[in-house]
Order: C-alpha cells, then sequence, then structure tokens
C-alpha cells in the first residue's frame, strides 16, 4: 500500500432482500480481505443452514440477536484495504424503524452506496436512503442497480431504474450520482467487470470507489478550529508554552495569519502550529495539531479560533433539520445540552415547523409530534451564541446533538439550516 | 488546492488524537489500558503525542493475571519510567486470594475471564471513569459495533442493544456517578494498520512480536509457549521453535506462529500475506461464536 492512499468511508444501508450483505460480503471477498479462519466459520454456518455454497452475507452477522433474527440492528464497521485506498463501510440496517442508524452511519461518509432491486426498480425504501444521504450531504452517491442477473442483464431495465430515480431525486441535493448495474450474488461489476453486460460502459464498483476524487469533500475556504483542550506543560523546557489542541474542521490555518477568538472576538496572530515535535507552516482538516498565538489571550474548551476576515454568525436562534433518536418523545419546554463540536450549552426546542413523511418525502405541517426516527425541521433558541456555519457549507461546525440531561442520552442529532 | 489532504495513516492518527483529548476533556480521571501488547502500546504512543509537549496527563492501568511474559513485564517498567507517568496494577491474584474469585477448573482453564472481575475493581476502587482501550473494531463481531465513547453501567456492563448514537465527530460522554466508560481512539485501525504505523514511528515493542527460538508444545492448532504455567498432556511434547507472537495475551493462552519475521519490515510483509485472523490464535477466542461478546458484556476489555 502507497504512502500517499487515502480513507475512504462509505455507507450501505438496505435490508435482508436487496442484497446488501451479499454486496458487502461480495467486496470482502473479491478484495481478499477475508481471512481463512473467517471463511471456514462461514462455510460451517452455511452448511449447518443447508444453504448451497458459501453464503456470502453471513460475513456481516454481529451480534447473537442480530444472527438468531438474520437482520441488521445497529451500525457496524467492517474495513477492507486494496492497493488504492483502504475503506471503512458502515454497514447500517435499512428500514424505517432504523432510520436512526442509517443517519449515524451517514453522518461520517465520503459515499453512499444505494442498492435497488432491477425486477422491483425504485421503491420506497429507495426514496428515504436517497433523502438521508442528501440530508447528512453526502458528497457522492452510487446507485447500484442490483440483481441483474434476474432480469436477464438487460439495458432496458437498467435504463428504467435510472429514469425512475432521476425523476423523483432531481428535488435532492447530491452532486455526484452514478449508476452501476450490478450482480452481488454472482460478481457481475462489483470487483470485475461483467461479461454478461457489455453495453455498460462504465467503471465496475471497487474500481469506482477506488478512483472517486474525495481531496475536495472536506470544505477548504472557511477556516476554523474549535479547541478541544489547553496544553500547558509547565516543564523545563516549555515553561511559557500556551497551546490550543484541536482538530482543524475546516479550511487552512497557515503560521503568521490573523484570527479572531470567538466568541469573545480577541484577535491575534498565530505564532507556531505544532503536530507533536514538528512545526508545521499550515495546518488544515482534519489535522489535529496544537496552535499557539502571538498574544496571552483567556481561551478554553469551546471557543472557536477562525480567520479574521471569515467568520462564522454567532447566533442563539437556530433552524435545524433534526433527527429524533430516542425511544422518549422530547417533552414540552424541556432544555436540553445542546453539543456543537468542541462547545456545549444549554438549548430548547422552541417550535416545529414540519415533519418530513419519510415514505413520501412530503411535508407534515399537521402532526407535530417528535418520535424516534422522525426527520423534522425545528426551531432552537440557545442560552448563549454558538458559532455556526450551515451544514450545508460545512459539515463538522453545521452539525449538533441534544443530550437529555435527566439520562445522559443523546436524543436528536441536528443539522443547522 | 488538492495536495490539501491526509494519507489515510495520517487521518487515523488524528483521529484517534481526537478522541484521546476529548477523553481528557470530558472526564474527571481516565486511564490507558495497557496490557504490554502492540495496541495498547499504540495507544499510549498517541496519548504521548496528544498532549505533547506536556506528559500524558492520566496513568496507564494494567490489569496483571500473574501469567505474564517476563518480557511484557520489563517493557511495562521502562515505558513508564519513560513517559513519567504512573502505573496502577490490578491484580488478579490478589482477586484469587481474596475470594473475589475462583480458579477455572479443568483442560484449558485460564486466567482469561477473571480479569473481568479485577479490571472491574480496580476501575471502581480507583474512582476511574474512563478507561481507554486498545480494542479495535476489526478484531472481531462483537468489537465491530463498539462506539468510540462506549457506556458502562454501574456495574460496569455494556449493553450492545442500547447504545448511544455516535454522529459525525461529537461525543457525548456524561455518565452519572459509578457509571464509567469506555473509549477506543483506535477503533477504524486494522492490524495492518497498526503495523505499517509502528514500522512508519519506528514504535519500541517487545521482543516477543519479533521472530526468536522458543520452547513451545502444539497445542489447538497453534505453538503455547513453554512456562511455570503449562501442564503437559500425555501425548505434548516441548520442541524449540523459531516463532513469534501475532498477539499478547497470557503466556498460558497465547499461541505463537512459526516465523523468520524479525525486524519490523519483515512483520508488515508477514501480515500483510496472512490468511489467518490474529486472534486465531487465542485460544479464549475459539471457546464458543459468542464468547467474546458474551465477555464484553460482562465489562471485559
Amino acid at each position: 500500500m502507497l504512502d500517499n492512499n487515502q480513507l475512504l468511508r462509505f455507507t450501505t444501508a438496505g435490508s435482508v432482500d436487496d442484497g446488501k450483505s451479499t454486496l458487502i460480503g461480495r467486496l470482502l471477498y473479491d478484495s481478499k480481505s477475508i481471512f481463512e479462519d473467517q471463511l471456514q466459520a462461514i462455510e460451517n454456518t452455511s452448511k449447518k443452514k443447508g444453504h448451497d455454497g458459501v453464503d456470502l452475507a453471513l460475513f456481516t452477522d454481529g451480534l447473537k440477536d442480530e444472527r438468531e433474527q438474520g437482520i441488521t440492528i445497529d451500525v457496524a464497521y467492517r474495513y477492507f484495504t486494496t492497493p488504492k485506498r483502504k475503506f471503512i463501510i458502515a454497514d447500517t440496517p435499512g428500514h424505517i424503524q432504523y432510520t436512526r442508524n442509517m443517519v449515524t452511519g451517514a453522518s461520517t461518509a465520503n459515499a453512499a452506496i444505494i442498492l435497488v432491486d432491477a425486477r422491483h426498480g425504485v421503491i420506497e425504501q429507495t426514496k428515504r436512503h436517497s433523502f438521508i444521504a442528501s440530508l447528512l450531504q453526502i458528497p457522492h452517491v452510487i446507485v447500484c442497480i442490483n440483481k441483474m442477473d434476474l432480469v436477464d442483464y438487460s439495458e432496458e431495465a437498467y435504463n428504467k431504474v435510472i429514469n425512475q430515480f432521476e425523476e423523483f431525486s432531481s428535488k435532492l441535493l447530491v452532486h455526484d450520482i452514478r449508476f452501476i448495474p450490478i450482480s452481488a450474488l454472482n460478481g457481475d461489476n462489483v470487483v470485475n467487470r461483467s461479461k454478461n453486460m457489455d453495453w455498460y460502459q462504465g467503471a465496475p464498483l471497487l474500481h469506482t470507489l477506488e478512483t472517486m476524487h474525495i481531496s475536495s469533500d472536506i470544505n477548504k475556504v472557511d477556516a476554523r478550529f474549535p479547541v478541544q483542550t489547553v496544553l500547558r506543560p509547565q516543564n523545563e523546557s516549555h515553561r511559557d508554552y500556551r497551546g490550543y489542541a484541536g482538530r482543524v474542521a475546516s479550511g487552512v490555518f497557515r503560521v503568521g495569519d490573523e484570527v479572531t477568538i470567538m466568541p469573545s472576538g480577541f484577535t491575534s496572530k498565530i505564532k507556531s502550529i505544532d503536530a507533536y515535535e514538528n512545526a508545521l507552516e499550515e495546518a488544515y482538516a482534519p489535522m489535529s495539531v496544537s496552535i499557539t498565538l502571538d498574544d496571552d489571550i483567556d481561551i478554553s474548551r469551546g471557543d472557536m479560533i477562525v480567520r479574521s476576515n471569515n467568520k462564522p454568525e454567532p447566533v442563539q436562534d437556530l433552524e435545524v433539520m433534526l433527527c429524533w433518536l430516542h425511544n422518549n418523545p422530547p417533552k414540552p419546554r424541556a432544555k436540553y445540552s445542546i453539543r456543537h463540536t468542541s462547545n456545549e450549552q444549554k438549548a430548547m426546542i422552541k417550535e416545529v415547523v414540519y415533519k418530513i413523511n419519510i415514505e413520501t418525502l412530503g411535508r407534515n405541517l399537521d402532526d407535530k409530534d417528535l418520535k424516534m426516527n422522525d426527520i423534522s425541521k425545528v426551531k432552537i433558541r440557545t442560552t448563549k451564541p454558538l458559532m455556526v456555519d450551515s451544514y450545508r457549507e460545512n459539515r463538522t461546525t453545521g452539525s449538533i446533538i441534544l443530550i437529555d440531561d435527566t439520562t445522559n442520552e443523546t436524543v436528536a442529532a441536528g443539522m443547522i439550516v | 488546492m488538492s495536495k490539501y489532504y491526509l494519507n489515510y495513516l495520517d487521518e487515523l492518527e488524528s483521529e484517534a488524537i481526537f478522541i484521546l483529548r476529548e477523553v481528557w476533556a470530558q472526564f474527571d480521571n481516565p486511564v490507558i489500558l495497557f496490557s504490554g501488547g502492540k495496541d495498547s502500546i499504540l495507544v499510549t504512543h498517541l496519548a504521548k503525542k496528544a498532549f505533547y509537549p506536556a506528559k500524558i496527563p492520566f496513568p496507564l492501568m494494567h490489569v496483571d493475571t500473574g501469567h505474564n511474559f517476563p518480557e511484557t513485564i520489563q517493557f511495562r517498567d521502562d515505558i513508564i519510567n519513560d513517559l513519567g507517568v504512573k502505573l496502577i496494577v490490578g491484580s488478579v491474584q490478589e482477586s484469587i486470594d481474596e475470594g473475589r474469585v475462583a480458579e477455572e477448573r479443568g483442560k484449558n482453564a485460564t486466567r482469561n475471564a477473571l480479569q473481568i472481575t479485577t479490571l472491574l475493581d480496580a476501575i471502581e476502587s480507583n474512582k476511574i471513569d474512563c478507561a481507554i482501550g486498545g480494542g479495535r473494531r476489526d478484531e472481531e463481531k462483537a468489537r465491530a459495533k463498539e462506539r468510540f465513547f462506549s457506556h458502562r453501567d454501574d456495574f460496569g456492563q455494556w449493553d450492545p442493544k442500547n447504545q448511544r448514537p455516535e454522529l459525525w465527530n461529537i461525543f457525548n460522554g456524561k455518565h452519572f456517578e459509578g457509571e464509567h466508560f469506555r473509549a477506543f481512539p483506535i477503533s477504524n485501525w486494522t492490524e495492518m494498520d497498526v503495523w505499517n504505523y509502528i514500522k512508519r514511528e519506528n514504535i519500541a515493542i517487545p521482543s516477543l512480536y519479533f521472530a526468536h527460538e522458543r520452547e513451545v508444545v502444539w497445542r489447538q492448532d497453534s505453538w503455547i509457549p513453554n512456562s511455570d504455567f503449562l501442564v503437559l498432556e500425555s501425548h505434548e511434547e516441548i520442541v524449540t521453535k523459531k516463532i513469534r507472537f501475532r498477539t499478547l495475551g497470557d503466556i498460558t493462552i497465547t499461541g505463537g506462529i512459526e516465523s523468520d519475521a524479525d525486524t519490523l519490515e519483515k512483520i508488515a510483509d508477514e501480515v500483510s500475506g496472512m490468511r489467518q485472523t490474529e486472534r486465531g490464535n487465542r485460544s479464549d477466542d475459539k471457546r464458543s461464536e459468542s464468547a467474546m461478546e458474551d465477555r464484553k458484556r460482562q465489562g471485559y476489555f
């Protein structure tokens, strides 16, 4: 593996029947990421269950309950590497009752694979997965039209699905959508080019994942540095060192840059950017570094260092697309802890503007009771200003979670409009 | 501006450093669980980077089964000395002597599961609210479901079906008194990533990982090292082989593989051609299909 190889995170959403587990099993198997003892275990289980041959779907088996019920309940992460890239798959269940798990898996993904059964075309589940990919602003969407073997590898069937998909996807905000006809079961166009579909000129799935351009996925314009903690060694060699530790959320910082500390508004210049024993000239997302400034300013966790000529908006009233994650619905006028980057304040949901009907993607203005898995547009008021960007501009400084202080549980995740 | 991207190892490193700093910021009394194995050595190395030029601001904790490789203990003491951090030891032998746990009986008896009680006792008595571990999601199917910040109830138990959702890079470590968290900064690393990084950074690891001559016995499809704790079966025989270990656990259950890999380069090459998972040589995982899940639910590493 080469030293400049990148990491690509992608999510797959799907249910038992659309071949998601088989596709993942196929990717792992054909890229030789499966070990002999794992294969042996799967062969034994396949035999025990009376399957013909090796059931690749068993590779994605997880917890005891999931094995017993034959379903994915929670997000599971899987890993494989090719000579070109390292991949992390967030494998999520596809059924409507697991919307929250899909949202979780989608939150860090560069790409989403959406599986469509060639026989059934675009169904409600396809729309739901595409909507989540759009809502979470996954930069690249790959629609895999699966089970092509069951429609005689017909180009017409493939084109029909594309037309159906494009009809509704024009309403979504995804900039890069690709279509690939595959058979996960037989391996057509997954790792190797299919011999059964000469009419398809594009690349197989793995090649697409290996070569797709992802360096531009992170916002390179708006320099944002949420401070996680302050490093004050107070040892002989670094007596006066005061480093602001954090991970660059977006943009580029350089030594000498004029910066403003939010929310205090104090300004200074970057004196050094340190990564362990190395002094760097610049830092960009997603690097973890320690920044020192020319001036002694009171800065602590929750503050944000930004470039003075490009500042986020300090706001207390937010409009948020909110996914409710918890079994218990919100209590009226309840206060929650809100987390935004390293900042934490209190917040209240002032108003539910509308709820998304996730089956039709329409807006429901009448039913405003938030239940688990609901996605809705809400108005939130915070006790102190947060330094935000819109989620569309910046996935890190545009996202929040809500925590119920009576249980300490994470109850909602939101994308700032 | 296309040159502004990180390679996969730099991105994994940055992610792990971010997690370690979050732990420090969100908890009062964290520790690194240190076994002397490569994963906990890696986590310790990343912690050194995360807080430099300050020292690692929390102790290392070792759960000592008493069934150690002598090399591991020496390595542990050296690293503690070098870093200038505090070491906390939880002793399984003490737990046995105090009657908190009973030694397993039978042919394949180990102290592996006994560690759970010692670990939870040490967490409680030292008032630890976050134990940082070197667990990786690629190791095992129950671990594939782990969060970066993983909640444990006041009995130290993991409830895999009721985990907090973890979105973006926002981590929720809030907890009530008596509860604690486990944090896994290298969740997204694979065995190969770990070796490539150790090679790149030239991180010191115990000599046990390098090929060496050793007295061993063939048991459960791997070479189990001779030690004071080994009880020979009548058909078994001690032989000397050139072996190395892919993982380090108790000397009683950690099997070696025959190998000539005596440098980090050779190890990385060897691992990239491996056709068996690294835990394939750990008899603690072979007991049943859900051996790891069952132990983790009770509070295992």
